[in-house]
């Protein structure tokens, strides 16, 4: 087997007397979907925060491509090309979509914007990924939740990252624009892209994803291919009883 | 230079990108002018609307109103609410506020006067040093609500009394001042003849047009729609036109003023600024959304600094105007209605009270409409009770109209 592009192994962090993650590891390939599970607590925005360099580990051993690395800052995983869009997405509502993409890290000829560029680029990326705002001179608080969630991934694209990791990138939205999110996971797979997708929603999950990962209190506690015949165990691991989850479903 | 931005904002991507088409030339230049569309076009048509209503009103009741000589007056009237109110766009865009501007304009004021008539200092390092003052002040504010997280508002009330009380201090020693220096009574009564404002006009211009046609260039070469060359020859029309007819007018009576020239220089300055540099789209991003700005690594606090260091020098400077205006520095220069005037000004002008949504030019355009409607109230000799009266209508339809375009974006 191939080296994986990232792998998280040991990867511990206590918050006082809480542990957060007790030795929970996670890899991904380059052009895989794995998406992470878990309940409330069971430390998925913890170890989507040490992946993204936003909470330091108490340890945690890290290869990427095989090599040992450091995330201690999020400048750090920015540097390896690991790009996080986080669920409030973080994108100015009053600014156009061409301002939000380029938000923080606009082009410029001295210190004046170099709007044409930024709009050539920013229709170019668009179009790649099929995102289709009716303007990209709008205010993005006036297009729907899905385009923004679009735009806001269309941005962590810009650094041209290797991984990508999305937390609950569908939370807010209703069913169609769901399902443009979706294809736009799949999208950026086909780009070659590793995705984290960390998601509550597991029928979603079922969709694009290639490999389930759970976690429970801190630790992963199972790993499934994805295939809807394990989905009865993917609610048993997640919830911690194979009978409960039994009776339920 | 005014709506060269609308250059790029109107032209959506092309066709076959877009779910809904829009008719990139047509219905989006009109959309432009009527609503408040982008953060940056705050949509001018109801303030030209209201503004011209208002002249019309003024005009039928006292033929004077609208005559060359009270025009000039009238813009000489409003060129310290303008100069303050640019410090309050800025301020309001990053969705703080300044209160203390009143008080700074004071203050400056009677810095300028006590140099100048008290100790003799050169009229124009005596301006420099006041404008250095209301940078200093604006420094002082930035940083404790940038550092402390203290709201604005509370600091910079904190200023609007304390720094009145260091006026009065001042005023313990000199008394009150009457400006005799001849620079600084020109700066508000220089009036240049006709050429000087045709070949400023004409230099514009042709900047506008080097810029415009540079950019159709690019974005013709990066393949990126254009707008109509019609309708780019319809705006510049609209932007040779009224300051022509502006020009016109001041010339039937004294000429061009020197104050209405720095005023509108530096608002094209500043809207240039606000909205083609890496420092303006900032303040918009703060404005827009702190939290989302800082997460990008946008530094909150210097923009916010910057800005308040701003406000203080543009308050200073409306002191300068004004002093130089008046002819004299009185204890109450600064505390009377210019505070509320100016944000009054900046709001009608259609620059948000909630943040990362306006236009430098609200400030000019919004001063104007105050300016005017006090101007014509005194024309026709109303009680100020009546004046008050009008003056708060105005304004409160102003910030309904404002409430419910935000309600409208909210969507």
């Amino acid at each position: 087997m191939t080296e994986p592009l990232v792998s998280f192994r040991h990867v511990s962090k206590s918050y006082g007397a809480v542990r957060a993650l007790d030795d929970a590891s996670f890899s991904i390939d380059a052009g895989e979907v794995v998406a992470l599970v878990g309940d409330n607590g069971a430390g998925k925005s913890t170890l989507v925060k040490v992946m993204s360099g936003t909470v330091v580990p108490d340890t945690a051993e890290i290869l990427f491509e095989g090599k040992p690395v450091r995330i201690h800052h999020p400048n750090d995983a920015t540097a390896l090309g690991i790009a996080t869009v986080y669920q409030d997405l973080a994108l100015c509502n009053n600014l156009d979509v061409v301002a939000n993409l380029f938000l923080g890290h606009e082009r410029s000829q001295g210190s004046v914007l170099d709007e044409v560029d930024m709009e050539r680029e920013t229709s170019d990326l668009l179009a790649e990924l099929a995102i289709r705002p009716r303007s990209l001179r709008v205010p993005i608080g006036s297009l729907s939740g899905g385009q923004r969630q679009s735009v806001a991934i269309a941005r962590s694209l810009l650094g041209k990252p290797r991984m990508v990791i999305l937390d609950e990138p569908t939370a807010a939205l209703g069913l169609a624009q769901k399902q443009q999110v979706l294809d736009l996971i799949k999208r950026l797979q086909g780009r070659g892209l590793a995705v984290v997708l960390i998601s509550h929603n597991l029928a979603e999950v079922f969709e694009v994803s290639d490999r389930i990962e759970v976690l429970r209190l801190g630790s992963n506690v199972a790993s499934y291919p994805c295939d809807v015949e394990h989905h009865d165990d993917v609610v048993a691991a997640i919830t911690g009883s194979r009978l409960v989850s039994a009776r339920t479903s | 230079m005014t709506d060269t931005q609308t250059a790029t904002a109107t032209a959506p991507p092309s066709p076959a990108q877009t779910d809904r088409p829009e008719d990139p030339t047509v219905r989006s230049f009109l959309r432009n002018f009527v609503r408040a569309d982008s953060a940056t076009g705050v949509g001018f048509l109801q303030v030209v609307v209201g503004l011209a209503a208002i002249w019309t009103i003024f005009g039928l009741l006292n033929p004077n109103f609208l005559s060359a000589t009270n025009l000039t007056n009238l813009s000489l009237q409003i060129v310290a609410v303008a100069a303050l109110g640019m410090g309050v766009v800025l301020v309001l865009l990053l969705g703080e506020i300044d209160l203390s501007i009143g008080s700074v304009s004071g203050l400056g004021a009677t810095a300028l006067a006590a140099l100048n008539v008290k100790l003799g200092v050169p009229p124009l390092l005596a301006i420099g040093a006041a404008l250095l003052g209301g940078a200093l002040i604006g420094l002082i504010q930035g940083l404790i609500v940038a550092g402390f997280g203290v709201p604005s508002f509370v600091v910079t009330l904190g200023g609007l009394i304390g720094w009145q009380g260091l006026q009065l201090f001042i005023f313990d020693f000199t008394g009150a001042m009457n400006v005799s220096d001849p620079v600084l009574l020109g700066l508000t009564n220089t009036f240049f003849p006709p050429w000087v404002g045709w070949l400023l006009l004409l230099a514009a211009l042709g900047i506008r047009a080097v810029f415009v046609l540079r950019v159709r260039r690019r974005r013709a070469k990066a393949g990126l729609v254009n707008v109509k060359p019609w309708v780019e020859v319809v705006r510049f029309a609209i932007s040779a036109a009224v300051p022509a007819a502006v020009i016109v007018m001041f010339v039937q009576d004294r000429g061009i003023p020197l104050a209405v020239l720095i005023v509108v220089g530096l608002v094209l300055l500043m809207d240039f600024i606000a909205r083609r540099t890496l420092f303006g789209r900032r303040i918009y991003a703060v404005g827009g959304d702190a939290q989302a700005a800082g997460r990008v690594g946008i530094d909150v606090r210097r923009i916010t600094v910057y800005v308040f260091m701003l406000s203080g020098t543009f308050a200073a400077l409306g002191g300068v105007l004004s002093a130089s205006r008046l002819q004299s520095v009185t204890q109450g220069a600064g505390s009377g209605g210019i505070l509320l005037d100016a944000i009054a000004a900046v709001v009608i002008g259609g620059t948000s009270l909630f943040g990362g949504r306006g236009s430098l030019w609200s400030a000019l355009l919004g001063a104007l409409v105050i300016g005017s409607i006090s101007n014509g109230m005194d024309l026709l000799a109303l009680a100020s009770p009546v004046k008050l009266m009008i003056t708060g209508a105005v304004l409160i339809t102003a910030v309904i109209f404002d409430a419910s375009v935000r309600r409208k974006q909210a969507r």
